[in-house]
């Protein structure tokens, strides 16, 4: 990997430490995006206005990337919808067992110095892997 | 008000990040976690860069007593890892490494029409919905939310669970 390659997602993980930190300046949350969806789950009524700006916000961040920068998005459907629908439910089950997610435990958990964030964040990646891996070996990488 | 302002612009500039960082590309998460193959370090950079601004940024708001717009900082309490956050970061990582995708990117890419994007992400509500919360430690009880701090942070009980 040279050097260009390496500017684009620096700058784009410096943005997403930076938002976290807005987050966390302004609003004294954590950005872990699991939980700030589990939480307008929960319909709790005195969290849900910022929960939704939230999550509104970064829809409407994809929605201008999508109008700007739509080659970051992929062109064509990479997974079958069963096996996204199969991948979502346990992305769901896991970040809330877990307590978290790339967000959560990744940026945030890591940048506090966090042992369950980087427990969390290498167990997955670990397992991310594998998943991968055995993707790659039994189903040819097409699933 | 003010709060919500400042939550959808802070979302806003996270989406901004993920997509110029290439997050909101499945095949690179993919290409990340394929070790033994094609591998694309993209998403470490990403996540490292992520890291050094949040842990830097993180030391310095909190020298604050109090956010800015809001009464209280809402920090995850200090909880040893145990089972729960095994097993639960096992399986998101399975689920991770099927779709290439994890809540923000998916969030991120709702408008961009993609059946097995909305797909996920409904999956992923049913999931976050499913799983109880053993020591309801997120704050339900109006008492502990809106209670002084114990030390000017959060307060002493009723921290959020999740991250």
């Amino acid at each position: 990997m040279d050097t260009s390659t390496m500017v684009a997602p620096l700058i784009g993980g410096a943005l997403i430490g930076f938002a976290a930190v807005l987050l966390l300046l302004f609003n004294g949350r954590i950005a872990g995006i699991s939980g700030v969806v589990a939480g307008l789950l929960a319909l709790r009524t005195e969290d849900l206005g910022w929960r939704a700006a939230f999550v509104g916000g970064l829809a409407a961040g994809g929605l201008a990337l999508a109008l700007t920068q739509p080659q970051v998005f992929p062109t064509t459907e990479f997974r079958s919808v069963p096996a996204f629908a199969v991948a979502g439910l346990l992305i769901g089950i896991g970040a809330r067992l877990s307590s978290g997610c790339t967000s959560g435990h990744g940026v945030c958990g890591i940048g506090r110095f966090s042992a369950r964030g980087l427990l969390a964040t290498v167990t997955f990646i670990v397992t991310g892997a594998l998943t991968v891996f055995l993707v790659n070996t039994f189903f040819g990488g097409s699933l | 008000m003010r709060q919500n302002v400042a939550a959808f612009f802070s979302a806003f500039i996270f989406a901004i990040g993920l997509g110029v960082g290439g997050m909101t590309d499945p095949a690179k998460i993919i290409a990340f976690l394929d070790f033994t193959g094609d591998w694309d370090p993209a998403m470490i950079l990403v996540m490292g860069g992520a890291v050094v601004v949040y842990a830097v940024g993180y030391r310095w708001v909190l020298r604050r007593p109090t956010p800015l717009l809001s009464r209280y900082f809402r920090l995850p309490d200090a909880r040893r890892p145990d089972g729960r956050l095994i097993v639960g970061a096992a399986l998101f990582g399975v689920g991770w490494g099927l779709a290439g995708l994890c809540p923000g990117p998916a969030i991120t890419s709702l408008f961009t029409g993609s059946t097995g994007v909305f797909a996920f992400v409904i999956s992923m509500l049913v999931g976050l919905a499913a799983v109880p919360t053993p020591n309801a430690r997120v704050s339900t009880d109006e008492s502990t939310l809106n209670a002084p701090p114990v030390d000017g942070r959060a307060p002493a009980v009723g921290s959020v669970s999740s991250v």
